[in-house]
């Protein structure tokens, strides 16, 4: 630990003002502050700090994300192996779903970090260290078999357009994750859609039916998977979206270390049963009739509603926002996968558009308050 | 009169031309003519057709106001220029329905509407009602070639990413069912952005270039 300190140490006079190499500055404090936590200490007035920093709540998030990812990697091949009907060890299936998902991080975090680092370079401001969680939330959003190009150009989008052209972290109105997949979703549709892409080397091999539940059932045909399945996370998917049970240990350590909110949590949860119950009252087509709790289940729903919907800067900031917020996310995602049967999963476009409205619904909270408040002021001027 | 004494290409007059391409574009500057500018820039050859088409009636319009301005009665010059635009647009369409049949069908209805293009009855309220007819006629070749600037370069953009050709032309290779069949790029398992075919990125591509625009020439940036 010394050693790398007194690195940083030595190197430091070079980046700063009128150092050989202040324009790169932005660079060197990003790896700095990465390794150490900053000791900058405020020159006047009285505040309170807490140790937490933007990069721990950053790194929160990763390790929640942890379970999730390693389900995940762990599922790719078992879901590969288990559709050819050869045998495979625990090991064997962590092994080759590593192979096909740890090119994918590189790539997401490559492409990304590149831009965040040219772009704090090139404005000459401090590098955000926002893009941590995207990175790692991209890859675990994307069919496990996307061209490492696609997912490039989807990074690309997301962290010039969907981030950086609205002024960096912190001030997107979009989730830059589901930007990137939006992208990808419409420019490359046969490689983000369909039922060849969930499962590893479904698109070449016939004998692999990589069919997602969602999928199935917007055909109107069984979703050929038990409940089990479902919650453990059997089951064909986006790398990390499959195991709700790994989600939910995701989910208990945000709740735990405070970083989520589960006012978001609790009103999308709310919000999809009574969409799916309503559906179930209808009974239509296999999507209606799909029982409102096993919607919750299965496709991205658990996954977006705890890493996706939470996202601090892109959700709705006031208390009884958030319950809007996620209760509009639940019953859109729902009615989505429902009543567009040529886009079988609604998380995605639920969250985005309710992204849109973030700021809307604290406006009218905020107004809200401000009139209740007023109206007390008045009767209270009146009584008295 | 002054004007008369003025050389064809004065400073003044050059400015008009040359202003209108970049630091007072009608569309990256101004943000008029939108919607025709996301509507018909999937390719260039539409793109192309509408550019000269608004590029003419821009022109046209701008000298016939320019000449009877002083005949105009201001309570109803809104009509008036409105029939002249009308007119030329009409004249447009014909031309274009007589000898580009193909590419008419394409605009469809985007051609009409240039009655409605804000480029042009901002040129003639803004110019034309108050200017000669050959600085009205400058004026309009510089707004119709900003114009046409940036609707080419989209769709050049568009074109290319969004179906992988130029003109129609395939200059990124040929696209076969499977790969093995394919050649240029194609081959190497490239595949044409599906999105760029989308309205939503005609308006994103042309946010990128007034990003690109005003980074560039800091004077337009605005508080």
């Amino acid at each position: 630990m010394k050693f790398i300190r007194n690195t940083f140490d030595k190197y430091k006079p070079l980046f700063d003002k009128g150092g050989k190499y202040e324009k790169m500055a932005p660079a060197f404090n990003a790896f700095d502050t990465l390794m150490f936590v900053p000791n900058h200490t405020t020159k006047q007035g009285a505040h309170i700090r807490d140790g937490v920093d933007l990069k721990r709540v950053m790194i929160t998030v990763i390790l929640a994300l942890v379970p999730a990812l390693i389900f995940g990697m762990w599922n790719v091949g078992y879901q590969h192996f288990s559709q050819l009907g050869e045998a495979g060890t625990f090991i064997d299936y962590l092994i080759y779903g590593s192979v096909k998902f740890i090119p994918m991080v590189v790539v997401s975090y490559g492409v990304g970090l590149g831009i965040e680092f040219a772009f704090g370079v090139f404005r000459g401001h401090d590098i955000n260290e926002g893009y941590l969680v995207s990175g790692m939330l991209i890859p675990l959003i994307m069919p496990i078999d996307l061209p490492l190009w696609m997912l490039g150009i989807s990074v690309a989008f997301a962290v010039l357009i969907g981030k950086e052209a609205f002024g960096g972290t912190g001030m997107n109105i979009l989730n830059p994750a589901l930007v990137a997949r939006a992208f990808a979703f419409f420019s490359y549709a046969p490689s983000m859609s369909g039922d060849k892409v969930w499962v590893s080397d479904a698109a070449t091999v016939d004998a692999i039916s990589g069919e997602t539940i969602l999928g199935s059932l917007a055909q109107n045909k069984e979703a050929g998977y038990s409940v089990l399945d479902m919650f453990m996370g059997y089951i064909p998917g986006s790398v990390g979206e499959t195991s709700v049970l790994m989600i939910l240990i995701g989910a208990a350590f945000l709740l735990f270390t405070g970083i989520a909110s589960w006012r978001i949590m609790a009103g999308s949860v709310i919000g999809g049963a009574l969409m799916g119950l309503i559906f179930n009252a209808l009974g239509l087509n296999a999507l209606m009739n799909f029982p409102w709790w096993q919607h919750l289940l299965v496709g991205g729903f658990a996954f977006g509603v705890v890493f996706m919907a939470t996202d601090p800067v892109s959700a709705a900031q006031t208390d009884k926002g958030k319950w809007i917020y996620g209760f509009f996310i639940g019953l859109l995602a729902i009615m989505i996968r429902v009543f567009n049967g040529a886009y079988p999963e609604g998380m995605m476009m639920a969250i985005l558009l309710m992204n849109v409205f973030a700021p809307t619904i604290d406006h009218y909270v905020i107004q809200g308050n401000i009139k209740r408040r007023k109206k007390r002021q008045k009767t209270n001027l009146e009584t008295a | 009169m002054a004007e008369e004494k003025e050389p064809l290409f004065s400073k003044q007059n050059r400015a008009l031309l040359t202003d209108p391409l970049d630091d007072n574009n009608p569309i990256s500057v101004q943000v008029l003519g939108i919607c025709s500018a996301l509507a018909i820039t999937v390719q260039l050859k539409p793109a192309l057709v509408m550019s000269i088409a608004v590029l003419f009636v821009v022109i046209f319009s701008n000298v016939i106001v320019s000449l009877i301005r002083n005949l105009i009665p201001s309570r109803i010059r809104i009509i008036v220029q409105l029939l002249i635009v009308a007119s030329l647009v009409i004249l447009v369409d014909q031309i274009l329905k007589a000898y580009a049949y193909d590419v008419s069908k394409e605009l469809s209805v985007f051609v009409g509407l240039i009655i409605t293009n804000c480029i042009v009855m901002g040129r003639l309220e803004a110019f034309a009602l108050a200017n000669g007819p050959w600085k009205s006629f400058l004026d309009g070749v510089g707004n119709g070639a900003g114009y046409a600037l940036i609707l080419v370069l989209v769709a050049f953009f568009r074109e290319l990413l969004g179906s992988g050709k130029l003109f129609g032309f395939e200059v990124l290779g040929h696209k076969a069912k499977t790969i093995a069949d394919s050649t240029g790029l194609y081959a190497l398992g490239y595949e044409n952005n599906g999105f760029m075919l989308l309205s939503p990125m005609a308006l994103i591509t042309v946010g990128i270039i007034i990003w690109f625009q005003r980074s560039k020439n800091r004077k337009l940036i605005e508080n």
